[in-house]
């Protein structure tokens, strides 16, 4: 038995005392003089106990930091009743149809949550407009409600007075005019039809901002039908362009896609593609042979080659085209000129090479372009004599494309009733003359809107609304209904229209009506011009600087200005944005006193001058030198210089008024210069074999010639690089391995991939100042070189020694070869960027990626110095909600457009081309989910996606049924400065040129 | 007692008695400032606030706010990281190397070299914290064990070797400084009475730790100053060659080169040795200390400084050899560009102050010229900036894609923090002339008997 020792302090306690007691009860046996110490006498007098202050100092010290520590609360509303359809998390594609008077595309539309984020091509290419068009839906320049003058009125108020005025109009028998983009939509015409029949006295009239007005009616008159032909570049052998810029601008977008299926060296022959033009063009930049002409040169070269065809003599320029034409049976030859006479004589060209119903389809036509400029001015002409009493104006904005919008805006004024259907404020509506239009009623964005179209001969596409409309607008098809006071729905009436398999239809977004086609069988005969005739047009060719007016592939008619991303493209010839600019030849430059420097950050700056035109001057109109641009030639984009594009589209200067082109006179303005937001600053390769290139003719002898491999001495013998190397070598044999390749021979430089990326990856718009200073935040670029005169091999012919040799070859040739090269991360496995990274932020991945993890950057920049291909990009600044860069991710609405499944990155972290990972993430879940393997054609980057002539292809090059698996083993495929061995996984395919 | 050689110039001037010399050396930090430390310290320490208001806007808006872009990802934050890590160099040189080396004519100089080194490396480490994106997870850098899995800094990166060698390097200058001090504040401590100056007294009491020079201390002295120079030694060299391994083990032309790290080093105490001229000319002429850091200590530090820069020029023209050698041609066009680009003058800058100027010191009357030497040193200073700047921007900005060429010009926020580094560092240096003893009196006690220029009179007579 154990007994529990006790030990006591005193006799007292041994004999339990109460006084001991007592005491322990209390925390001190003493009393504390506390009193002494805080020298206050009343605390111990006080209620409030030690234990009681420790409380009310632990509560207010809670308190006070929870309360400055709150975190800001963002709501999320759930789903009360979840929609059917919509699972959160996954995105929902819908077909649709893209047409905003200018641009066409059928596509599918990406939604996630209802919100529509991305466009994919679906049946046709989509180029960069179209791509970046998603982002114009939540441009908040867009109108909210209807306007009476520029009062927010209902819709129910504007109807009854628009229904009374055009009532009135119509009892008096006055005239109603509805002008127009080119209407592609069979159910628009059938509306307008039943409009005119319901008022009487409607005149329709369709007008383009870039005119096609002369080749229409030079098909009416040599084949009775008043249409663009469609133009199967894929069957050509021989390519002769006139400055049509079919690969950027002109015609239907199939055309880049078409053009690249003939330009596949594997294949054994390549279409040989001959650009004759003034400036330099995307499709110019493609081409095997550019010659560069003076507008004016273009109508005698026309009629030497026709006459050439009957056996003449060339002019020495197209010995060589006609040369070619002759020998081959497939040929096409396309013009720009908006002249009727001469695009006659096109069309007798192509029938003397026997091209009709072979490459070129009269009898199906494009449907794209079919403004009639004789009925613009006609209108014009009657508004002038108060002939008009009611204008609708539907996707036009003739108060900037016109050529000569002020007796546009004068005739405006003489009409009494003013609608227009443009969905937010334009030039139109806030007339110069008239301060502005009656009635405006905003019309839906596309992916709002029911619509059809029929962009070529018995092929359609469907339009179909993506998301309820943000904004309180009305698509123009639904005015015209009630307006007609019918109580029908334009989708009820669009239904019944395409009635039969509308479901599919609708699901597929495309379809083809078993159409006869046009009955066509007047073949032109044309008469040649003598001799004489034709020296004297060669001599007829004007003396001075000709002006002739361009288009960028970011801007074209200047439609979409207010699209940040848009403006926010550089060009991929100048490699320059947010403005348009004269170009010219360094030549003339020089001649003329303009110049273009840099300043010490390296940002571009140009001359200034004032450009007269007959008794037209534009003033300040900065100048860029532009390699390519014919000597005594200068140029300007259209779409630029609007007054109500909204926030970020009112820059650079409009060039529509000098839209006809002629001799122009320059007056450089010596105080005064402009500073462009230029991204490359050297335009040549200086030497390196970056891009590399060869011949067709050599390809076919060899198919690795220009791409022979460096080897390097070892102890081992001579080794490629790859086999040189101190690391220990990734294992990529099994699982996925991702890889890129591209086709520098199937690039056109087009963009659309920029914008795709833009899109799927939340890249930031950072504005035109920092542009200039060299920040841009995108992932995928496109390089662009321009060869030089002076390359290794003439210096040493020349004996010119190498300082003289690397300053001469940073100069451009006025006539260069010119090369794109889309960079993106390489992601490298020996990568640079990963080694040097203190913190880990950047690793690799198993699948062959480098990973960049943003949450543990702390942005020392080392990864982006290390970098060889220079593809890191830095949040310099905070680029979202920060009110210096107002542009998308400012908004509201703009943020809309943010991929869900792509975080927003904050300041002072790099960012990079991921390849897409939640695309790959999705797809391998989806995957593993039901159960299969990950299929080829599942996975597709960004940028492969949107590249339209297959030059980007993505996938996983341990799969060997993938094409990447073939592309990898390709003679023609190279890493980018493979001397480096960091093993990227994106490589290239050599460039091949199609010349002798 | 040790024994000089006669004809050895004398290393202290005048007529001397170890009175004279506490008494000099204390006054500085026993008398009232003159209106000249006045000025420049108030000048300096308008540029420190400047400073410190371009660093607090740079981390309010972000690295936007200097002259970088997609291409030249560092410029002048990382010169002048470099430029500080190396002026610092010459003050651990001096008092541990020499130390080693038995060379008395550093007793005169190390304290101020050394407090330099304290207040260069002091600066320098401001902008690897600064010129970080996020400065506020600057922590990251740190291996500190935490529970997210494997997150941990990565080994391979030479910055986080910066980190170490920096940190290191920091703490050792600082406690071998200090131990050095100890005597010197005891000094100080037992000439200020309790009465008069209460403070002083508390102060230099506590900072000279209960020193009471008995043998024993000195002995331990003895020691201690002998180990941590052998600790000091080797980091005279780990730490430039590592900052250099920033640029060396990189990829980029210009960058990857074997030989940085010798290289940096010869630079850092050129520059260090410099900057030490520059100030000890400065500070011998306004706290009249003359007698003790004389013509002959600035000889032979022109003399160090003649033989690192000649080093250095050879480095310069090996960089080039080998860039014409290796045959690459990348790094060929990269050391074309530096001297014929668009920054072919601050290449001239570089090889005119680095490479020419210390070869004016081959004439003895340029080396032993106050005016000469100081205006040189400065020469020297602004050289070796732009030797970093050199490497750093003209390498970075026309690598190997020519598409990404770009160019680099300053912001004022870049100028701005430059200067408040330049106006921190001189606070802090008006500050220490003010409160410590700028002369290891306490060693140099120990040569006046034999260095003395008295004592070598006398033994002529």
């Amino acid at each position: 038995m154990s007994k529990i020792k006790k030990y006591w302090k005193g006799l007292a306690e041994l004999n339990n005392d109460p006084l001991v007691d007592h005491l322990s009860q209390n925390e001190f046996v003493e009393d504390i003089p506390v009193d002494k110490f805080l020298s206050d006498e009343d605390l111990s007098s006080s209620d409030t106990s030690r234990r009681d202050f420790l409380k009310f100092l632990g509560f207010s010290t809670a308190a006070a930091t929870l309360a400055s520590c709150e975190a800001p609360i963002n709501k999320v509303i759930p789903y009360v009743v979840k929609p059917d359809e919509i699972v959160p998390g996954v995105a929902n594609y819908y077909a649709s149809t893209i047409y905003d008077g200018h641009d066409y595309a059928s596509v599918l539309v990406k939604t996630r949550e209802g919100r529509p984020i991305k466009l994919r091509a679906n049946n046709t290419c989509t180029n960069a407009r179209v791509q970046a068009s998603v982002l114009s839906l939540y441009d908040t320049n867009r109108l909210k409600n209807p306007l009476i003058g520029l009062k927010e009125s209902r819709w129910d108020d504007i109807d009854l007075e628009i229904i009374k005025k055009l009532k009135d109009i119509s009892l008096k028998g006055g005239n109603i005019a509805i002008l127009s983009s080119t209407i592609i939509s069979p159910t628009i015409e059938r509306l307008i039809e039943e409009f005119s029949e319901y008022y009487g006295n409607v005149r329709f009239i369709q007008m383009d901002s870039i005119s096609s007005h002369g080749t229409l009616e030079a098909n009416l008159e040599t084949f009775g039908i008043r249409s663009l032909p469609t133009y199967h570049f894929d069957k050509a052998e021989v390519i002769v362009s006139f400055g049509a810029d079919f690969i950027g601008n002109w015609g239907h977008p199939n055309y880049e896609k078409d053009y690249t299926k003939t330009r596949i060296p594997e294949n054994g022959k390549m279409s040989r593609h001959y650009q004759i033009e003034t400036n330099l063009t995307l499709t110019g930049s493609n081409a095997d042979y550019r010659i560069q002409i003076k507008p004016s040169e273009q109508i005698y070269l026309l009629h030497n080659l026709y006459n050439s065809l009957h056996g003449e003599d060339p002019d020495p320029r197209i010995k060589k085209i006609v040369k070619d034409l002759n020998q081959s049976k497939f040929s096409i030859v396309v013009c720009d000129s908006n002249n009727k006479e001469v695009q006659i004589l096109v069309n007798a060209i192509n029938n003397k090479l026997k091209n009709y119903n072979s490459t070129i389809d009269i009898s199906r036509p494009c449907y794209l372009n079919k403004g009639n400029d004789n009925d613009v001015q006609d209108l014009i002409n009657d508004m002038n004599d108060g002939r008009i009493d009611a204008l609708i104006t539907y996707n036009v904005n003739p108060s900037y494309t016109l050529e000569n919008p002020d007796i546009f805006n004068d005739g405006l004024k003489k009409v009494s009733l003013r609608i227009s259907t443009s969905s937010s404020i334009d030039e139109t509506y806030m007339n110069k003359e008239l301060n502005k239009m009656d009635y405006l009623c905003p019309d839906h964005h596309n992916l709002e809107s029911w619509g059809d179209a029929n962009p070529v001969h018995s092929e359609y596409s469907l339009m179909q609304p993506t998301i309820n409309p943000l904004f309180n607008t009305r698509q123009f098809q639904d005015s015209l209904i009630k307006w007609m006071e019918k109580d029908i729905s334009y989708y009820d009436y669009l239904k019944s229209y395409h009635s039969t398999n509308w479901e599919q239809k609708l699901h597929d977004g495309f379809f083809s009506l078993d159409v006869e086609p046009l009955q066509v069988s007047v073949f032109p005969n044309y008469p040649r011009k003598s001799q004489l005739d034709l020296e004297k047009l060669k001599n007829s060719k004007l003396n001075g600087i000709e002006f002739e007016i361009s288009q960028k592939i970011s801007m074209g008619d200047g439609t979409q200005a207010n699209n940040p991303w848009l403006q926010e493209l550089p060009d991929p010839l100048s490699r320059a944005c947010w403005d348009n600019y004269l170009t010219i030849s360094s030549k003339t430059a020089s001649e003329n006193g303009i110049s273009n420097w840099n300043v010490s950050n390296g940002a571009l700056n140009g001359s200034v001058v004032n450009l007269t035109l007959g008794n037209r001057t534009i003033k300040n109109v900065p100048v860029m030198i532009q390699p390519g641009q014919t000597y005594n030639t200068v140029s300007m984009a259209v779409g630029y210089g609007r007054t109500h594009a909204g926030k970020c589209g009112n820059v650079g200067i409009n060039a529509f008024p000098f839209s006809n082109g002629g001799v122009v006179k320059i007056e450089v303005i010596n105080d005064k210069f402009h500073e462009f937001a230029a991204i490359q600053l050297q335009h040549t390769m200086m030497g390196r074999d970056l891009v590399k290139e060869s011949k067709l003719s050599d390809f076919i002898k060899d198919p690795t010639s220009g791409n022979h491999k460096h080897e390097y001495y070892t102890h081992e013998g001579f080794q490629p690089s790859h086999k040189v190397t101190l690391w220990d070598n990734h294992d990529h044999k099994t699982g996925h391995f991702w890889n890129q390749s591209i086709d520098l021979n199937l690039c056109t430089g087009c963009a659309a991939c920029v914008i795709s990326c833009h899109a799927e990856n939340n890249v930031p718009v950072v504005g035109r100042e920092e542009m200039r200073n060299s920040r841009d935040m995108h992932w995928l670029r496109i390089d662009r070189y321009f060869s030089s005169d002076m390359s290794k091999d003439v210096a040493k012919e020349k004996k010119v020694g190498i300082i003289d040799m690397y300053s001469e070859m940073e100069d451009p040739s006025e006539n260069p070869e010119v090369v794109f090269q889309p960079v993106m991360c390489m992601h490298c496995n020996h990568a640079p960027c990963e080694n040097v990274c203190p913190v880990a932020a950047t690793t690799h991945g198993s699948e062959g990626q480098n990973h960049m993890a943003y949450n543990r950057c702390v942005g020392t920049r080392y990864c982006a110095n290390n970098c060889p291909y220079k593809v890191r990009r830095f949040n310099w600044f905070q680029y979202s909600d920060n009110e210096k860069f107002d542009f998308n991710m400012n908004d509201d609405y703009g943020k809309m457009v943010l991929n869900p499944d792509v975080v927003v990155r904050s300041r002072g972290v790099i960012e990079k081309c991921s390849m897409c990972i939640q695309t790959i993430q999705e797809i391998k879940l989806k995957a593993k989910n039901s159960g299969r393997k990950v299929l080829d054609e599942d996975i597709q980057t960004a940028c492969s996606d949107a590249c339209s002539t297959n030059a980007i292809v993505f996938g996983d090059s341990n799969d060997e049924s993938h094409q990447i698996h073939n592309l990898k083993k390709n003679p023609r495929k190279y890493d980018l400065l493979e001397h480096l061995n960091v093993q990227p996984s994106v490589f290239y395919q050599t460039k091949i040129r199609n010349q002798d | 007692m040790q024994t000089e050689s006669e004809i050895r110039d004398p290393l202290i001037i005048g007529k001397k008695t170890y009175h004279d010399i506490s008494k000099e050396i204390s006054y500085p930090v026993e008398g009232k400032a003159n209106k000249y430390w006045w000025i420049l310290f108030g000048l300096s320490f308008i540029l420190f606030l400047w400073g410190i208001l371009c660093m607090a806007y740079t981390i309010g808006t972000g690295i936007g706010a200097w002259g970088l872009n997609k291409t030249i990802n560092w410029a002048w934050d990382i010169t002048n990281f470099v430029w500080w890590i190396g002026i610092g160099h010459a003050g651990t040189l001096i008092s541990a190397v020499l130390l080693l080396f038995r060379q008395k004519w550093r007793m005169s100089i190390n304290r101020s070299a050394e407090a330099m080194t304290i207040f260069g490396v002091a600066q320098a480490a401001l902008f690897p914290l600064i010129h970080m994106g996020r400065p506020w997870l600057a922590f990251f850098v740190f291996p500190i064990p935490n529970n997210y899995g494997s997150l941990w800094v990565n080994f391979n990166s030479p910055l986080l070797w910066d980190v170490f060698a920096i940190s290191t390097y920091f703490s050792v200058s600082v406690v071998f400084w200090y131990i050095g001090l100890i005597p010197d504040f005891a000094m100080l401590r037992d000439r200020f009475n309790e009465k008069t100056a209460p403070l002083k007294k508390q102060l230099y009491t506590f900072l000279s730790w209960g020193w009471s020079g008995k043998a024993k201390h000195w002995q331990r002295f003895e020691e201690v100053s002998l180990v941590l120079a052998g600790l000091c030694t080797p980091l005279v060299f780990s730490v430039h060659s590592i900052v250099s391994m920033d640029f060396a083990t990189s990829i980029i032309p210009g960058w990857h080169t074997t030989i940085f790290p010798p290289y940096f080093v010869l630079g850092a105490l050129f520059s260090g040795f410099a900057m030490v001229e520059t100030l000890l000319i400065i500070v011998r002429k306004v706290v009249s200390l003359e007698s003790y850091i004389t013509i002959k200590h600035i000889e032979y530090m022109n003399i160090i400084i003649l033989l690192t820069g000649s080093l250095v020029g050879t480095a310069y023209i090996t960089e080039l050899f080998m860039a014409w050698y290796s045959g690459v041609e990348y790094e060929q066009y990269a050391f074309l560009n530096r001297a014929t680009g668009p920054y072919w003058w601050s290449y001239a800058i570089m090889m005119g102050c680095n490479v020419i100027t210390p070869q004016l010191y081959w004439f003895s009357s340029i080396r032993k010229s106050l005016v000469a030497t100081f205006i040189l040193s400065i020469f020297v200073n602004i050289g070796m900036w732009f030797e970093r700047f050199v490497i750093i921007v003209t390498s970075l900005h026309r690598d190997y894609l020519p598409s990404s060429w770009a160019m680099f010009s300053p912001s004022y926020i870049d100028i701005g923090i430059y200067l408040g580094t330049i106006g921190f560092f001189f606070v802090l240096f008006l500050l220490y002339a003010r409160t410590f003893p700028v002369i290891a009196q306490a060693e140099l006690k120990s040569i006046l008997k034999s260095s003395g220029s008295e004592f070598k009179n006398s033994k002529h007579e």
